[in-house]
């Protein structure tokens, strides 16, 4: 197979024919198990023919796939064809928040959720223009030997790869909390049991194969995914309007949403908590009026997820996997595509769902509520019951406020509301299981890769036999999978949050780095590493800091009502949350708010005239510079990286010859690369 | 399926592909394309959004039009402007001759 790039590779010609095949046989099973429901089979069974099936169908891709070679192992060969690394980079991108989260989110927010549908598409634009071509053209296997090599060794290298593991570590967690999720609810086991159900589910697709089974098992779980997310969609789109064009139709959802809503609140009737009131109306305040924080923080999320995008270390090494540099560009297009076609269906699941139940729930005795909010009223992993009812004024009939939903249930509950039989429930389950395990697998594979290759081979050991260094990459998979599961088995799903982290600690960390490394040139080595530093202690350090010490937070950077005001919210917390000092340090406070003064940076605080403040998020004072949620950490870091990058490259020797001929080379798809220093070079 | 190392992996040639001018004029189009692609993301990631209030106004099959840019125009124009972005380098690749072989 050597030469694979260039002469027709007979498994590559039939991909087509493969996939089509499991496309159509994936079709008929999911036909089987619906004649089977009707026959009478019990659900569980059901259930567990969709996991055990769709996971032993992964497990096998990843079986044949497996390779001693390191160029399959690291980049499958590359030789992906560009629409299959686009569906792949799809599942590797779209994760359980994405299948499960998105739609509820937006359920909640409104046209405030509508920042992670931007966010999250948007950040390809930069990929396909920026970096991945470059990176291609580089040509190695990880984002951290593109940093070693553009900024002169090991240096860089490290950096890179604390930026990287910092950022995939808590995202791998989360998906594994999200495999849990689901197989404890489809499979009627304990968390802990479905997290290690999972973590079996996601080894065998990557431990192998690496590289080259990830991508055919992804490819694989990108079918799966998008027709369990359509098909409920279109189903639902018949049942509410008629016509089964979910993304087209419903535009007469959002109208009948907003009629709604000016009825409840002529009935003098509020929204739930944490939902908004106005679902189509953007940037508002609780009180439904134009609300400049909510605009600032919109504005914001979208910016940081979309720098996010073009910097996490998962999804630009699938860029290393095509034949050429006009198939890396190609493939970023292909892989928005196949995001889009989820995307731009999530809204419509929203809508849809909230239309159903203000309509057919609202204003109802609670007695007489559908048997599937019943089946839903049980406990969460996240402490509250799924579908919370709560009668506030006692008085037997759903109010609006009494209707709490967790967002997770809007799409994993659509086939109940719509009456669908169980096999689209199952059928769901399976698709946010394809979703939450390919998305680990690439991370994990980022993870470990990270670790063997840059750690272990270059910067340890560079005699390491290729034997060794696949034993050790294999090795090192396993304990970063069990590490991860072993975290998810303890936090549980308080660790969700931490998800959106990883998108502003990986843009303030690495984006600058990388795109000032090819598109400018005077970047200097020191510069990189200083810049890079900087994004990342700054962001990773206001993250922490704003979160788990809003307190002191906002004495060093509120104004003095601020602080008193942080102090009051300190009191509204149960107070099996917070510390006897917190709350002593809070009562210090508010027994004396004369001798209160601002913090020492109020000014600072201030500048955008904006003020710092607090509120109170996941049972914690969490502070906002500027007015800004820390989801939208890297707001600060970003530019930060970036200016520093440019200042210290005008202040230290710029870049040799040598590696002014190897950014020439990168900039141009044809021809070899000449590297600054030859010992970078791949084998 | 037997494998063995691809051989892919970029080789380490002294001279540059392309003479110095050729490669300057390369890169001055591909940039003039990047920033073009780059003000169409700005401007479908943020700028038409600040108007989404008083877009809302105006509605299309029940639509409020500064919602349906946020759930679906921007999308669609960014998945149109990076197949056309595909399409419009390798022109300016071939155009100067720095295709891949």
């Amino acid at each position: 197979m050597s030469g694979a790039t260039k002469e027709k590779d007979p498994f590559i010609a039939s991909l087509g024919k493969i996939y089509a095949g499991y496309t159509g046989g994936f079709a008929a099973f999911v036909v089987i198990i619906a004649i089977l429901e009707q026959m009478g089979v019990p659900d569980r069974i059901l259930g567990y023919m969709f996991v055990g099936l769709t996971i032993g169908v992964y497990a096998y891709i990843g079986i044949i796939s497996r390779t001693q070679a390191v160029a399959e192992y690291y980049v499958a060969g590359r030789r992906v064809p560009a629409l299959y690394n686009g569906m792949a980079t799809g599942s590797d991108w779209m994760s359980a928040a994405s299948f499960i989260g998105m739609a509820g989110s937006l359920y909640a927010l409104g046209y405030g959720g509508l920042a992670f549908i931007l966010g999250w598409t948007g950040g390809y634009m930069l990929v396909a223009i920026l970096l991945a071509p470059y990176l291609r053209k580089f040509g190695q296997y990880t984002v951290p030997d593109f940093l070693g090599a553009r900024f002169g060794g090991n240096a860089a290298r490290l950096i890179g790869v604390i930026v990287l593991i910092t950022a995939s570590f808590v995202y791998v967690v989360a998906q594994i909390v999200g495999v849990g999720i689901i197989t404890q609810r489809f499979l009627d086991v304990s968390f802990g049991v479905a997290v290690f159900v999972g973590l079996a589910g996601i080894l065998v697709c990557s431990m192998l194969g690496g590289m080259r089974a990830v991508t055919w098992t992804q490819v694989a779980q990108y079918i799966v995914l998008i027709i369990a997310y359509l098909i409920p969609a279109f189903l639902m789109s018949a049942k509410i309007t008629g016509v089964p064009m979910p993304q087209l139709m419903y535009g007469f959802a959002l109208e009948r949403i907003a009629e709604l809503e000016n009825g409840f609140r002529a009935a003098g009737m509020t929204p739930p908590p944490g939902v908004t009131g106005w679902h189509s109306a953007p940037f508002i305040g609780a009180n439904g009026q134009f609300n400049i924080q909510a605009a600032v923080n919109f504005f914001a999320l979208v910016f940081c997820l979309m720098v996010g995008t073009a910097a996490l270390p998962h999804i630009l090494m699938r860029y290393f996997t095509t034949p050429s540099v006009k198939e890396a560009r190609q493939s970023v297009a292909w892989s928005l595509f196949f995001i889009f076609l989820l995307y731009f269906t999530a809204p419509a699941y929203a809508a849809f769902g909230k239309v159903e139940i203000y309509q057919t729930l609202i204003g109802q005795p609670i007695a007489s509520l559908p048997d599937w909010v019943k089946s839903w009223q049980i406990m969460s992993p996240y402490g509250v019951p799924w579908i919370n009812i709560v009668d506030v004024n006692r008085d037997g009939i759903l109010q609006w406020n009494e209707f709490r939903i967790h967002p997770d249930v809007v799409v994993l509950a659509t086939p109940e509301i719509a009456g669908l039989p169980y096999v689209i429930a199952g059928l769901v389950a399976a698709g946010g299981l394809a979703a939450a395990l390919s998305t680990a697998d690439g991370l994990l594979l980022a993870l470990a890769n990270a670790l063997s290759h840059d750690i272990y081979y270059k910067m340890i050991d560079r005699n390491a036999p290729t034997a060794r260094r696949l034993v050790i990459s294999r090795v090192l998979l396993l304990i970063v999978a069990v590490a991860a599961a072993w975290t998810a088995g303890n936090a549980g799903a308080d660790i969700l949050f931490l998800v959106a982290w990883a998108f502003s600690i990986a843009a303030a960390g690495l984006f600058a780095a990388l795109v000032m490394g090819v598109w400018y040139k005077k970047t200097t080595n020191t510069a990189a590493c200083v810049g890079m530093g900087v994004g990342y202690v700054l962001t990773f350090g206001y993250l922490i800091h704003s979160e788990w010490f809003g307190l002191d937070f906002v004495q060093l950077f509120g104004s003095k009502d601020a602080i008193i005001a942080a102090a009051r919210q300190v009191g509204t917390i149960n107070q099996n949350f917070t510390s006897p000092e917190l709350r002593a340090e809070a009562a210090a406070i508010l027994a004396n708010t004369a001798a209160v003064t601002d913090g020492a940076l109020a000014w600072f605080g201030g500048i955008i005239g904006i003020p710092t403040d607090t509120v109170v998020l996941r049972n914690r004072v969490v502070g906002r510079l500027w007015g800004i949620n820390n989801i939208s950490g890297g707001i600060i870091g970003v530019p930060v990286a970036f200016l520093t990058i440019w200042l210290v490259s005008k202040f230290t020797t710029p870049p040799s010859q040598a590696m002014q001929d190897f950014i020439d080379d990168i900039r141009i798809p044809k021809g070899g690369v000449r590297l600054a220093d030859k010992r970078d070079a791949v084998e | 399926m037997p494998l063995v190392e691809s051989g892919s992996a970029p080789s380490n040639t002294e001279a540059p592909a392309v003479d110095p001018a050729t490669a300057k004029a390369y890169w001055a189009k591909t940039s003039n394309l990047m920033w073009l692609v780059f003000c169409i993301w700005f401007f479908f990631s943020f700028v038409v959004h600040i108007f989404a209030p008083s877009l809302n106004s105006i509605k299309i099959l029940g639509f409020p039009l500064g919602f349906y840019m946020a759930a679906q125009g921007s999308l669609i124009v960014f998945v149109v402007a990076l197949f056309w972005f595909g399409k419009r380098q390798n022109e300016i690749d071939e155009e100067f001759g720095v295709q891949e072989d």
